[in-house]
């Protein structure tokens, strides 16, 4: 639990606050300058003068801080202070440039405990926004999104359900949707019932440095383009890092991602998520999981302690009608990991027989063998380059076409590849961004 | 319910009277007025009589707000008038408000009696877009006040079956207005597209007052989603379309989640035919489709239908109740649907 008190913080409802709820403060002067000098440096569209909105929590904490996040423009900061802000509905931003800060991820904390409506804690839709140093707490849907921002950055949070999993709480914690040069720095997620950190249908994305553990899926990048995702720890999750690519959606043909220096350390729980959505069908003990999509490396990882599969390369494993989909993994690159302990309990179908096929234990990676599928409505296709695991060893349960159940698995060990595939280019964001995320947190 | 004739004198009066009494400018200021009387749309306090050139319209479906009352307005600028388009709602005129009362009898029973106003909704279109404000009605009914940041307001009132209830009614911020007044990068009226206007008489009277230019002969016509005589297919995708499918659209809030639910619509997976969910987490209720043809206990579009719960509910906000009405209707689409061919794996 995590149920700090109101640090003593909590404004005496003054005439002046309530009548004036927003306080528009001016910073003291170094403070001052120095974010003046980063707004006019960084900011070339903001108006000269960006401005300070301080929110504190206390009554109609609600209103008060919805009311800052319309107010604010391009430029300004909505600055949280210390303690709880009970919030009754979700919050929204849909102003360019604006920054949301609070006094850190113990400090401030939105507790959407009493959330009546809306299906985030808080929803961005506009570009260039950075969330940082707060906390989000129990949202009844997710807790921070953001839907078509190009530069969303959240950095040093925390968002927890923090009743332990359960299948009630949350879907994702960080989610950036439909959006582009995305960063996710510092995060710390427990609890959500699909993704903690989740990256959907987005582009040239950083996900670096977060802590995910007791959710569904950890990390999970899905139908995205150019993803550097490294230096994380994903523990204590049903699969550690998943990089998914499905049908149906405007976004597909996720390619470019890079899984690397992560730790993905007994990811063991068993799964909590709604049956229909498709992590629910991540077998716990899943370290870390490829499933369709091309262009995928995933090396120098130290993978240990995962009770299935280390590294899990798979089709999409499900019938589908969308002819432009693409099911198959292809020109996936695994390299240069640290296994340990991984494949002693596996928890998938015929997983079992197939460990005692091999002595008892699981290779570190293990490949489905998918290497074709049936377009619909007619004709095949295979794929148009290999699976290439340097590492392992991996099994090849030689599945061969897509669908084809796991009773006709044909494991075999397979050889240790020795070619090397081309990797994606190393996603850049803006320095501008960059910059932005890297100003130490004002207290 | 509709006072047509006192508003066709009311605007035949005013073509050769005085200039209107509505604050045009006022409208399109670029700070909007803290009051709604400010604009003086109304001739009376309480907003009950519109001002001359202020028409009254009705949707033929329209979207479900907790069993709210709606009296809809349009005030288009003097001498000008609404270009027709066939999809999507009319072009209107820079300068147009759009105006949307969300009222309450004390008892549906006697729905013209203690009629208790909550709030009222502009869309004013100004030179640089449409423009979402929400004026909440004071205690007295006098005055309405700009609201911003959303409100939550209890509201009490004996149903049309004579049930008693109580709902925490929801006001919306003004990003709500936006996330589903939005499309693509603008914002945009929901209701009066030349389908839902029209009525059979509607759109023809608007065009004889000048207000429309462009009608054709036979504009499409969206169903009342109660009309008993109208497929039910029809009904439920008219009722989704004016619920759902300003987020599920392709350029809407939603748009990432592949579930397109608008009334033009063709691809079956679009339409959330044996589609799977993406990004639904709980939502999706266990279940593994949006709609199972022929069993709406499977179809996860039902149950978030019928949910009302934050997280599950659909839509997400506007509504604290479920529409039991919209939900039988919508059960009854997908249970009349050929079973159809289930995916094999």
């Amino acid at each position: 639990m995590h149920k700090l008190p109101c640090l003593g913080s909590a404004p005496p409802l003054s005439a002046p606050l309530s009548s004036a709820p927003l306080l528009s403060t001016p910073l003291p002067s170094t403070t001052l300058s120095s974010i003046t000098l980063i707004a006019v440096a960084l900011m070339a569209a903001a108006p000269a003068q960006a401005r300070v909105l301080v929110v504190q929590p206390g009554a109609d904490a609600q209103e008060r801080l919805q009311t800052a996040l319309i107010d604010a423009k391009t430029g300004d900061t909505v600055r949280l202070s210390a303690g709880r802000f009970a919030l009754g509905d979700g919050l929204s931003l849909d102003v360019a440039g604006v920054t949301v800060a609070g006094a850190g991820p113990g400090r401030t904390i939105l507790d959407f405990t009493g959330q009546k409506g809306e299906g985030e804690g808080l929803l961005i839709t506009a570009s260039n926004v950075l969330v940082r140093d707060l906390a989000v707490e129990n949202a009844r849907g997710n807790g921070i999104k953001s839907k078509g921002s190009d530069g969303i950055s959240f950095v040093n949070l925390r968002v927890e359900w923090t009743g332990g999993p359960k299948a009630s709480n949350g879907a994702y914690g960080v989610y950036p949707v439909a959006s582009q040069h995305v960063l996710i720095d510092r995060v710390f997620v427990r609890g959500a019932s699909d993704a903690g950190i989740y990256v959907g249908q987005s582009q040239q994305i950083i996900v670096r440095g977060n802590r995910a553990e007791g959710n569904v899926a950890g990390i999970e990048i899905e139908n995205s383009y150019y993803a550097d995702v490294h230096d994380n720890v994903a523990t204590g999750n049903t699969g550690g890092i998943l990089v998914f690519d499905l049908p149906d959606l405007p976004q597909q043909g996720g390619h470019g991602v890079r899984l690397f220096h992560n730790q993905v350390v007994a990811n063991n729980l068993p799964n909590f998520a709604g049956k229909g959505n498709i992590v629910a069908s991540v077998p716990p003990g899943t370290g870390v999981m490829v499933m369709a999509n091309r262009d995928i490396h995933v090396f120098d990882n130290d993978i240990g302690g995962n009770n299935g599969n280390g590294v899990m390369i798979v089709a999409y494993p499900r019938s589908f009608t969308d002819v432009n989909y693409n099911p198959l993994p292809r020109a996936i690159m695994v390299r240069d990991n640290r296994y340990a302990g991984n494949g002693g309990k596996p928890a998938f179908p015929g997983g079992v027989e197939i460990a005692g096929a091999l002595g008892g234990t699981l290779p570190p990676v293990m490949w489905d063998g998918v290497t074709g599928y049936t377009i619909p409505g007619g004709g095949g296709a295979t794929a148009d380059a290999g699976v290439m695991v340097s590492d392992g060893p991996m099994v090849n349960l030689n599945l061969k076409m897509q669908g084809a159940p796991p009773t006709a698995a044909q494991p075999a060990l397979a050889a240790k590849a020795t070619a090397t595939l081309p990797e994606p280019p190393l996603v850049v964001l803006p320095a501008a961004q960059e910059a932005r995320a890297a100003r130490t947190a004002a207290r | 319910m509709r006072r047509l004739p006192v508003l066709l004198a009311a605007l035949l009066t005013i073509s050769a009277a005085p200039p209107p009494m509505v604050d045009a400018a006022r409208l399109v200021d670029e700070t909007p007025a803290p009051t709604l009387s400010a604009y003086r749309l109304f001739v009376d306090r309480g907003a009950r009589q519109p001002a001359p050139g202020v028409t009254r319209y009705t949707l033929n479906t329209p979207l479900f707000s907790d069993y709210a009352e709606k009296f809809r307005f349009a005030f288009l600028p003097a001498g000008t008038s609404a270009q027709y388009t066939a999809a999507g709602v009319l072009d209107f005129p820079i300068g147009t408000a759009l105006v949307k009362t969300f009222a309450y009898p004390a008892d549906f029973r006697r729905p013209d009696a203690d009629v208790r106003f909550i709030e009222t909704r502009l869309l004013v279109r100004r030179a640089t877009g449409w423009v979402p404000l929400s004026y909440v009605w004071n205690a007295g009914q006098t005055e309405a006040l700009l609201k911003r940041a959303g409100s939550r307001v209890a509201v009490d009132f004996i149903d049309a079956t004579g049930r008693s209830r109580t709902i925490d009614y929801a006001v919306p911020n003004t990003n709500q207005c936006k996330q589903c007044h939005q499309q693509g990068g603008d914002v945009t009226p929901i209701g009066p597209t030349a389908g839902n206007l029209n009525d059979g008489h509607q759109l023809a009277e608007w065009a004889a007052l000048g207000r429309l230019a462009g009608l054709p002969a036979e504009p499409p016509r969206l169903p009342r989603w109660d009309d008993g005589s109208a497929p039910v297919a029809d009904r439920a995708r008219a009722y989704l379309d004016v619920n759902c499918g300003h987020c599920h659209s392709r350029s809407g809030l939603a748009s990432n989640s592949g579930l397109y639910l608008r009334f033009s619509e063709t691809g079956a997976a679009a339409q959330g035919i044996f589609k799977r969910p993406v990004a639904a987490g709980r939502g999706s209720g266990g279940l593994s489709f949006a709609i199972v043809p022929g069993d709406p206990d499977a179809s996860i579009i039902v149950h978030r239908m019928a949910s009302n719960e934050p997280g599950v509910m659909m839509p997400q906000f506007g509504r604290s109740l479920p529409h039991a009405e919209g939900v039988a209707l919508v059960r009854a689409y997908i249970a009349a649907m050929p079973p159809g061919t289930a995916p094999q794996y």
